[in-house]
């Protein structure tokens, strides 16, 4: 009980004397009085409302690359953000997802629903015992492991013939048909992704509230001393690394459904998952704000530099300087600034 | 809260802003191109065969539909050789520059690419410099091939060598991308139809560069006969190493690369490399519209000062089928044109044109034939002669 | 059977260039506790400057060696201070991120500058052939000349006072500046000279296989696990690291399709990286 007090605001106080938990965790009845979990279904309802309304199918192109990179972001930060890890490989668990979901829907011909889902737990669940063993790594040597194991996975399902090699696979147009037809299929897909990532800032910030949570963010400070005041560290991080992979997986899944084709390089593409750490210290290392905003922008940014005939190709030297400018100045982030400026911003967003 | 919001609603008008549209009396039609990459040498010389077209039609005024007149504007963007970013940009093609017709990219990796986009959104797109067949297969209503495809690539070269030496070893080197896979998978049922041994079959990634195990294995394997490669780069530099390893082979066949004129660069590594081609200068077929081979042949030199492999020939040609698509269906409408080109068997300088129509295989192409080219030294500069089939050849072979 | 001998010459030739490659990175490694992600973008330097000086200038393909070296010092050193001196005592993350960004500048530029097209220098030399196999000429200069700068850098090390100078900093940064050592100008040092390294092994690389812009990652991946197997900080582990790697893939490639080779390198990697942590050839380090 006294643990719980620590997350109330003055309101809560008064709605926990009167006993007003109606039989629900106590953990999802704070976080359904708080306000920002309003506004994460705020912004998931505008996702969705947007294009739809004025079938801007434009509009829905570009959000929906903006809601896959979200999603990665923030459920990168999970690993990053609070235990400080650095998974420099964690494009893995998307593309993983992705060959498991399109193979499932093309090969033995599943509902999109259900690959997806079973892509995700997969995932999830080699991500647990992957991370057994390379988490026992610190620092440098774990990022480069995680390097490791996205290119070890790389080359194998380049070698994989029932995953197409390296070639990859392309989905026949038939599979657009139970979702009653390509361009229906693609509206149908995106509202999933729009959902996922919704489900994705909603998670994190469930995390960041929990004890869970806690000792997440012990394990970032000070993993030792995390240790020796009773977190239990091997468990703790092996499941965050696993926690993190679900979502990502599942996005994975639907994105390169709606793509069409899936192979070795676009999927385990080493880039995009710097470009994701981006994100993360572009918005602001350990908040749940900090990591959608950061992929909001960076992929705004990004859309309109590839477009663009005169900045296509400077569109790597634009990020890389960005980074260098955040890591040097501004470890921050966005939101490290903000809520330097205003601190009281910081009990509305987390 | 008001922070997302604002942006998010900036970001609607930002990306409201851009958008274009096609001019009344134009026929937008779009298309990517590997500028850059490891692509851009045959893709380029596949946009060269489209700019002709256009510009030559352009000069006399346009396409005739309907009784107006439409000057062709073509809308293309730099796909890097990325499949990604052929996505994106199809995508952006046809919603936001809003093409009417589509041709393909080069190589039939990108092409499948761009056919799930343009399946997605239901645009006829012309698809030249791609042979791969399961582009076709997966249910398409609005492709058509211009090329003849995968399976018949190395057939000739296979009868050839039978011909020339009925024991020989047979080793299968080639990149590990759809249309190479698709070409080697008839192949290796061909050579061991013909009776020839395989003495090797190998993919590499196509990220290769040295190919120095791989030829080691080849010439371990006492191969006499390599058929195989990819496309330029990869062809280019396996036709290298082969002559700096000394690997004693009798006769190499790769696809594509040998076929561009900058093959030559490669000096007396060129010589005796085949490669089977789509269409060479030398052909002699009569047309029903548009000009001869030899023709185009000169129009080409004369605008590019090289001369045209069968990749700025297959682009031409796309041209020109579309063109004659549009002036019989006498409208841009989509469906009559499909129509025309679903019913359409002609002979233009690249060859007989014919599409198939079972649903099965949309579009795939029936009625064109392939020749095979090698590179031979006439007074000392290697120069391409048509070897195969027998009643085309212009120079014997080399063994 | 020889067919095998030769793949493994042939690999164990190639290795050298991958150990140069990566005593680059260790070196700055071991010096200032540092990953260098712009490993990659030095490499390709190299790459393009063997372009450059052989085609433009005109310059006899291994002549451009020598100038390699000072080119990659000189923006090794400017990545230094532009990118590393900030945050060279800071958490890793900083580090990895603050070079990375470097290496993404760098690139891109490149992108920008020469597009991702392949690029080739033609080198004739003749080759060794023996028993129907042959050794490309380009491929033995590769290797005796890597061989003969990690001699170099030997020499560098533990026979002149610049190498003292570094050897005491990577022992112990703040006991050097006691005993007088500039050790900032010590880490720019070293970090160029990591550099040039790179960019000298992305040259000798040129000379082998064709290029493009983007090449330097695979060499960059290929130097970590080099690294790793040799243990971080370790110049001597790291050349006998390339060669070892260098042996695996001479080894493995007669047996299995070349494409699998990835993979065995990289499970090794993990592997070594969970289970010799100090790398396999930790018996070897220096001070």
């Amino acid at each position: 009980m006294a643990a719980h007090k620590s997350f109330q605001g003055a309101t809560e106080a008064a709605a926990l004397k009167s006993k007003e938990y109606r039989g629900v965790s106590p953990i999802i009845w704070h976080i359904w009085r708080r306000p920002f979990t309003w506004l994460i279904a705020l912004v998931g309802l505008a996702f969705a409302l947007l294009p739809a309304l004025g079938d801007n199918v434009q509009l829905r192109e570009s959000l929906l690359l903006a809601a896959v990179y979200i999603t990665l972001a923030s459920n990168l930060n999970i690993v990053l953000g609070y235990t400080g890890y650095v998974n420099f490989g964690n494009i893995v668990f998307f593309g993983l997802g992705g060959y498991i979901c399109v193979y499932l829907v093309s090969e033995w011909l599943w509902p999109l629903s259900a690959a997806a889902l079973i892509a995700g737990i997969s995932v999830s669940l080699l991500a647990l015992i992957f991370g057994l063993g390379i988490l026992r790594l610190r620092g440098a040597f774990f990022a480069l492991a995680t390097i490791g194991v996205n290119e070890a996975v790389k080359a194998f399902v380049s070698n994989f013939e029932p995953w197409g090699g390296a070639t990859g696979i392309y989905l026949s147009l038939e599979v657009y048909e139970p979702l009653g037809g390509p361009r229906q299929a693609l509206w149908t897909v995106y509202f999933l992704i729009v959902a996922v990532m919704t489900g994705s800032l909603f998670l994190s910030y469930a995390i960041k509230s929990s004890k869970f949570g806690l000792g997440l963010l012990a394990i970032g400070e000070n993993e030792d001393a995390a240790a020796v005041l009773g977190v239990h560290t091997p468990l703790y991080k092996a499941l965050a690394y696993s926690v993190s992979a679900f979502l990502p997986a599942i996005v994975g899944g639907l994105f390169f459904f709606k793509t069409g084709i899936i192979e070795p390089g676009g999927a385990f593409d080493l880039t995009r998952s710097i470009e994701t750490i981006v994100m993360v210290m572009l918005g602001g290392l350990g908040t749940v704000t900090g990591a959608a905003l950061g992929a909001f922008l960076y992929e705004e940014l990004r859309g309109v530099l590839l477009t663009t005939e005169a900045f296509s190709h400077f569109q790597l030297v634009i990020a890389g300087l960005l980074l260098l400018g955040i890591v040097l100045f501004a470890p921050g982030g966005l939101m490290g600034f903000i809520y330097g400026r205003w601190p009281r911003v910081r009990r509305l967003l987390a | 809260m008001t922070i997302n919001r604002l942006i998010l609603v900036a970001a609607a008008a930002l990306l409201t802003f851009s958008q274009t549209a096609a001019a009344d009396d134009t026929l937008t039609i779009g298309f990517t191109v590997s500028r850059t990459g490891k692509l851009n040498n045959d893709s380029i010389a596949q946009m060269r065969g489209f700019e002709l077209w256009r510009d030559e039609l352009n000069a006399k005024g346009g396409v005739a539909a309907g009784g107006k007149q439409y000057k062709v504007n073509f809308v293309s963007y730099d796909d890097e050789s990325a499949n990604a970013r052929v996505q994106q940009l199809y995508t952006r093609i046809i919603n936001q520059d809003k093409a009417q017709f589509l041709f393909s990219p080069y190589s039939s990796g990108l092409v499948a690419t761009a056919a799930i986009v343009s399946e997605q959104y239901g645009r006829i797109m012309l698809t030249t410099g791609a042979a791969e067949e399961k582009t076709y297969k997966l249910g398409n209503k609005n492709l058509f091939q211009v090329y003849s495809s995968a399976d018949l690539y190395l057939a000739g070269a296979i009868q050839a060598v039978k011909e020339l030496n009925p024991k020989a070893e047979v080793a299968l080197v080639y990149k590990d991308d759809p249309f190479s896979k698709a070409v080697l998978q008839s192949a290796r049922k061909q050579v061991t139809e013909a009776g020839l041994k395989t003495a090797l079959d190998e993919a590499y990634s196509p990220e290769t560069t040295d190919f120095g195990p791989i030829i080691n294995k080849v010439i371990s394997a006492k191969a006499d006969v390599l058929l195989g490669g990819g496309h330029y780069p990869d062809g280019a530099t396996l036709a290298r190493q082969l002559y700096d390893h000394k690997a004693g082979l009798k006769w190499v066949t790769l696809l594509v690369a040998p076929d561009s004129p900058n093959f030559a660069t490669l000096g007396d590594a060129a010589v005796g490399v085949s490669v089977p081609s789509q269409w060479e200068p030398q052909v002699s077929f009569k047309p029903d519209f548009g000009p001869t081979a030899a023709e185009f042949t000169q129009r080409f030199q004369a605008k590019y000062g090289i001369e045209p492999g069968y990749h700025a020939a297959g682009g031409y040609a796309a041209g020109l089928l579309l063109q004659h698509a549009i002036e019989q269906a006498g409208t841009l409408d989509q469906v009559k044109v499909a129509d025309i080109l679903n019913k359409m068997d002609v002979t233009t300088m690249f060859g007989r044109t014919k599409f198939s129509t079972n649903p099965k295989e949309h579009g795939l192409q029936m009625g064109h034939e392939m020749v095979i080219a090698q590179w031979q030294k006439k007074d000392a500069k290697p120069v391409k002669e048509v070897i195969w089939p027998k009643t085309a050849k212009t120079s014997d072979i080399l063994y | 059977m020889t067919g095998v001998i030769a793949s493994i010459i042939d690999g164990v030739l190639v290795g050298a260039v991958y150990g140069l490659a990566a005593m680059g990175l260790t070196l700055i490694w071991g010096v200032m506790n540092v990953i260098n992600l712009t490993h990659g973008a030095m490499i390709v330097l190299g790459m393009f400057a063997l372009y450059f000086l052989a085609s433009a200038v005109g310059l006899p393909p291994y002549g451009a060696v020598p100038v390699t070296i000072v080119i990659g010092f000189v923006v090794g050193v400017l990545v230094y201070w532009i990118a590393v001196h900030r945050v060279v005592g800071r958490a890793h993350l900083m580090s990895l991120l603050s070079t990375f960004s470097m290496n993404m500048v760098l690139i891109g530029l490149g992108t920008a500058l020469f597009s991702t097209s392949p690029y080739n220098v033609p080198v004739p030399l003749p080759g060794v052939t023996w028993e129907g196999y042959t050794f490309t000429g380009t491929h033995i200069m590769a290797a005796i000349l890597a061989l003969l700068i990690a001699g170099l850098l030997y020499l560098l090390l533990y026979r002149t006072r610049v190498g003292k100078a570094i050897r005491a900093v990577a022992d112990n940064r703040e006991a050097a500046e006691l005993n007088g050592i500039p050790t900032t100008q010590v880490l720019s040092f070293a970090f160029g000279l990591g550099a040039a390294l790179a960019s000298v092994s992305g040259t000798l690389i040129a000379t082998l296989f064709p290029f493009t812009v983007l090449s330097g990652g695979a060499y960059e991946l290929k130097s970590f696990v080099v690294t790793v197997l040799g243990g971080l900080g370790n110049p001597a582990g790291a050349l006998m690291g390339g060669v070892a790697l260098g042996l695996i893939e001479g080894i493995a490639t007669p047996f299995m399709p070349v494409s699998w080779t990835p993979i065995i390198e990289f499970l090794l990697f993990i592997a070594v990286l969970i289970l010799f942590p100090r790398g396999i050839f930790a018996f070897t380090r220096f001070s």
